[in-house]
């Protein structure tokens, strides 16, 4: 007989973040929901949850890299960015994204991952050029459309980036792929994976720049 | 040999200086919020490894608490102004790039270098952390360019950083509390019950069926867990493995390779992936926290189809 009650835990989850409940707090309670309805005594859920935390600290050692965005921003990093943009001539937004969605992508294939990022680049950099050159195109940007180019920058990244790594051969994904299949007696290289991973690299490169190009064609009709 | 470890000292001395200048900072009414809540992360990048799982299970729970009573705030912080800036950057000009640039290329040519070059055979660096740790290393040498060129006030990297920091607030934790949870979700056997819901609504016969299944089952699931690495191993004992690859004969390559990278198109649908989705919207400062999956939601979705197209003609037909 399947226990189906720790599975509350999941519509605690999504029931939290539909409700704007600190984000935090509802996985917390989520957590404990769960470890209690599958049998966990509490102390085993606090130190399930405490080691899981613990073992992932890598995943926030990227913001030792604020002191220095934040110093060269002091600086006028920013300003820089835009105006470095403003003076290039043929520079639209779609296109840069377009080749900063390539970059990304070679960069993560390569094993780069943690080379560029949001923090690293798109704060700094990427967003900064991107908005400065739909300016150009576009005029005054009215809110919702510097919303709208910053946040497509921040996707160029996440795309890039997802969809460019797994064609390295010695990244997390592709070894969590051997490993499991490994476990069903189906023995593969990771090279056999990788080379799977450039069919659906090349559609993101497509797909997500075709939608980029639209977004230049959308900014060059003008505010409205 | 340098590891993780040398990094999160350094990490652990960044949070431990914004704790402490978030303490002095009287421009901010919650500044002692903000104190214990980096000075907590500080004590866990430190001593994390010697607090025990229970010890460490009360640190999240004090940093909830200090997210979930809404005792973090914002200092009006010392920067310079807008006009400053501009300024500035006109008299800088684009040597204002290099810094910035150190970062990345010591991270790119320093695991080039260490990979391709005899430097592996020293036992420097742990092979399994390279870039993390010349990530942290680009940090000091860029610092220490910023100071002796710009020569700015002594503390300026630190409010400066803090500033930033203090943007993204709480959500700086979520990613690490998201894999907490997928821990806890896996010992309670969450991800079993799922992989069994799964494979006894699955009919037989149909291999498009299955495919789309086993497709939209990676997006779903991963969407819930916002982590494709969770969702990979049910979905492949689910289906993947027992009907695509076992009854239907499917390519095992592309069957494993391709379901995962459908798992990633719904981990650019969820705001679980707090790191892909939700930092950046506070780091950009949008004032739509969903707004950076709102703008990658439709290539998640073309990209879907691909991948099914890929798993189908692919895995079955060449």
């Amino acid at each position: 007989m399947i226990d189906y009650w720790p599975l509350l835990g999941i519509a605690v989850v999504v029931v939290g973040f539909a409700l704007r409940f600190n984000p935090l707090l509802v996985v917390a309670v989520a957590a404990i929901a769960t470890g209690l309805l599958g049998h966990m005594p509490f102390e085993r859920v606090l130190g399930t949850l405490g080691k899981g935390f613990n073992d992932n600290r890598n995943v926030t050692l990227i913001y030792i890299v604020l002191p220095v965005i934040g110093l060269l921003e002091r600086y006028g990093l920013q300003q820089r960015a835009r105006t470095i943009i403003a003076e290039m001539r043929g520079a639209t937004t779609g296109r840069l994204l377009i080749a900063y969605l390539g970059l990304r992508q070679v960069l993560s294939a390569l094993g780069l991952t943690s080379v560029a990022g949001h923090a690293q680049t798109v704060r700094p950099l990427v967003a900064p050029m991107a908005v400065a050159a739909a300016e150009k195109q576009h005029g005054k940007l009215d809110e919702a459309t510097e919303e709208r180019v910053k946040a497509m920058s921040a996707a160029t990244d996440n795309v890039g980036l997802f969809f460019g790594e797994d064609i390295f051969l010695a990244i997390a994904s592709i070894l969590l792929i051997q490993g499991t299949l490994a476990g069903f007696d189906i023995q593969l290289t990771p090279f056999q994976l990788s080379v799977w991973a450039i069919p659906t690299a090349i559609c993101a490169f497509i797909i997500h720049g075709t939608r980029l190009l639209l977004l230049d064609r959308k900014l060059k009709g003008g505010p409205k | 040999m340098i590891n993780l470890h040398w990094v999160y000292v350094l990490v652990g001395a960044v949070f431990g200086a914004w704790s402490v200048f978030s303490a002095r900072d009287r421009s901010n009414p919650k500044r002692f919020g903000n104190a214990a809540f980096w000075g907590l992360l500080a004590i866990s990048f430190w001593f994390g490894d010697i607090l025990g799982d229970f010890g460490n299970g009360i640190l999240v729970l004090a940093l909830v608490a200090i997210a979930g009573t809404h005792l973090l705030g914002r200092g009006s912080g010392e920067s310079t102004r807008k006009e400053e800036r501009s300024a500035c950057s006109e008299r800088l000009g684009n040597k204002l790039f290099l810094p910035a640039l150190v970062v990345p290329f010591t991270a790119f040519l320093g695991t080039l270098l260490f990979n391709y070059t005899p430097l592996k055979a020293l036992n420097l660096i742990d092979p399994k952390s390279v870039t993390l740790v010349l990530l942290g290393v680009g940090v000091i040498v860029a610092l220490a360019v910023c100071y002796v060129w710009l020569r700015p006030p002594v503390f300026a990297a630190v409010e400066e950083g803090r500033r930033l920091i203090d943007s993204i607030g709480w959500a700086v934790v979520l990613p690490q509390m998201l894999a907490a949870l997928g821990a806890v979700f896996a010992a309670a056997g969450v991800g079993t019950t799922i992989g069994s819901m799964a494979s006894a609504v699955i009919p037989h016969g149909s291999i498009l069926l299955a495919v789309l299944l086993y497709a939209l089952g990676m997006v779903v699931f991963t969407m819930i867990m916002g982590n494709a690495f969770a969702a990979f191993p049910v979905m492949a004992a689910a289906i993947g493995v027992p009907i695509l690859i076992h009854q239907d004969g499917g390519n095992a390559a592309v069957i494993g390779a391709v379901g995962m990278l459908a798992g990633f198109c719904g981990t650019l649908m969820t705001p679980m992936a707090a790191n892909f989705n939700i930092v950046p919207a506070a780091l950009l400062e949008l004032k739509d926290q969903y707004g950076v999956i709102r703008a990658q939601a439709p290539t998640a979705i073309v990209l879907l189809i691909a991948n099914v197209v890929i798993l189908y003609v692919a895995g079955f037909h060449l």
